[in-house]
């Protein structure tokens, strides 16, 4: 396979050889089986599960579908944020079972996914934000969370970027900081993961639509793609923004709307800021990436889209803000911005569950929160994938809590997709 | 961008207007509890085409069916 395992050793060899050593990291597979679990969606998510399936529960017959190629979707669209400060107990299991996984990750899958837990700053722009803020770190905290709320000085030491003054358009009063948070190399996780999942077995079939269920009286039996059928014991739908398309083809109506959510990115510059900072009374954020662009985003366009552009509107929006925060990104040139389809499911959590099809299981609905849960969600779908039962971590993100009044609603602004 | 032909008002902003949901999950006052959590809670989330409740800023409800992969806008009436 390849170059075989990653090291500094075989970068030194390549050096020597002109770097022509590098083979694929991962296969092109054919689309064979049957498998026991074909995992539709080959995104980080997908590519986790798969991975995790095969190290975690020996479950080697595993395939990966993917209607595009590696890379192409929300996994390479999203700002990279990796945190897990949420306020409902849930979530921050959930959110905290995987921001313990990326810790670990790039030397689990050899492979650098450039985790960078260089501190996640939510800013507060008034009295009522730091008691929000302080209510939150001490929830936190009480759950074994790192949560540290900073005062203005401490945020202006921290962040030397930004518009302190009293008379700024909005005035920083403080923040609440989670410094094992921070920034991944999103590209770098998908990759990551296939290639390990690969070398673990994993068939990843590229450029192959779902385009309906195999049944056997109630029950999944596998895809029918626009490559074939394949045949699997169980089927996991794992296709984030198309997670309603996909499941609708099995006839089955989800608590999910897809809706467009933009990002942006300027030229590269030298180093202005080491952390991640988010202001959620404005709804943006920004960081700095490796190669030194400013990246950023802010609030999804709000009404339900499939396509993968958005609206001018709502990127002035993020864009206005992060300048009213750090007025030197004014300066900046924008180079590109581009949009993702997300999975707002009708709470505002994620999905990770049993369908009312015998064979077929759902994990979806992230909402615009999906990367920094990428390998807790992938591990914990693989939980449930190999056992047959749900994690008891994943279990309270089951299909069935909308009908029976179990929602898990960070935001409280019910079942309304576009007033998050 | 979206101009949405308001049949009160004409071609206007997108910015004018709030996407409310789908014609097909508005809850009836004497629906079952079933029928009920279908619609609170469940969307067809189509690739295509859809019929959707919008409102706007002149106070009116419109309904609007719409492509929501090409963003076409083929009908817009008043509600």
């Amino acid at each position: 396979m390849g170059a075989g395992r990653y090291s500094a050793l075989s970068l030194l060899r390549g050096a020597i050889t002109g770097h022509r050593h590098w083979g694929r990291a991962w296969r092109a597979a054919e689309p064979g089986g049957p498998y026991d679990v074909i995992v539709i969606g080959g995104g980080g998510h997908g590519l986790a599960t798969a991975y995790y399936l095969a190290k975690e529960h020996g479950v080697r017959r595993v395939a990966v579908v993917e209607k595009g190629y590696i890379g192409g979707g929300n996994t390479g669209r999203n700002t990279t944020i990796v945190r897990s400060n949420y306020r409902q107990p849930q979530l921050q299991r959930l959110l905290d079972y995987s921001l313990k996984l990326w810790h670990g990750l790039s030397d689990d899958l050899n492979y650098n996914v450039m985790f960078s837990p260089r501190g996640a700053l939510f800013l507060g722009h008034s009295d009522a934000d730091m008691v929000k803020l302080a209510e939150r770190g001490d929830a936190l905290i009480a759950m074994g969370i790192d949560a540290e709320l900073m005062d203005r000085d401490a945020v202006a030491r921290l962040v030397p970027l930004l518009d302190m003054g009293r008379d700024a358009r909005w005035p920083i009063e403080g923040g609440l900081i989670q410094r094992r948070g921070g920034t991944a190399r999103h590209d770098a996780v998908a990759w990551g993961f296939a290639r390990a999942a690969d070398s673990l077995g994993v068939d990843i079939i590229e450029n192959c639509e779902v385009t309906g269920f195999l049944r056997d009286g109630g029950r999944v039996t596998g895809v029918r793609t626009t490559r074939g059928d394949i045949a699997a014991g169980r089927t996991a739908i794992c296709v984030a923004g198309n997670s309603g398309h996909v499941a609708g083809l099995a006839g089955i109506k989800l608590p999910i709307e897809s809706h467009t959510l933009q990002a942006w990115v300027t030229e590269p510059v030298k180093p202005m800021i080491d952390t991640v900072v988010m202001s959620q009374t404005l709804h943006c954020y920004f960081s700095q990436s490796d190669k030194g662009g400013m990246v950023g985003g802010g609030d999804p366009d709000f009404f339900p889209s499939y396509a993968q552009r958005g609206a001018p509107m709502r990127l002035e929006d993020s864009i206005a803000q992060s300048i009213a925060l750090a007025p030197a990104l004014s300066r900046l040139r924008m180079v590109r911005s581009w949009a993702g389809v997300t999975d707002m499911s009708f709470d505002g959590s994620p999905i990770i569950g049993e369908m009312p099809l015998d064979g077929l299981y759902i994990n979806g609905g992230w909402c615009y929160g999906g990367f920094k849960a990428t390998p807790g969600s992938g591990r914990l779908y693989a939980h449930l994938l190999a056992t047959g039962e749900s994690h008891p971590i994943a279990a309270p993100f089951d299909l069935a809590r909308f009908a029976q009044g179990r929602t898990i609603d960070e935001t409280g602004s019910g079942p309304m997709p576009q007033s998050r | 961008m979206l101009l949405i032909p308001c049949p009160h008002c004409g071609p206007r902003n997108q910015e004018e207007f709030a996407y409310e949901r789908t014609l097909d999950s508005v809850v009836r006052l004497d629906d079952a509890p079933d029928a009920a959590v279908t619609a609170l809670y469940t969307r067809a989330n189509l690739r295509g085409t859809d019929h959707e409740i919008w409102s706007h800023l002149c106070g009116q409800w419109l309904r609007l069916t719409r492509d929501r992969m090409s963003h076409a806008i083929s009908a817009v009436e008043p509600l």
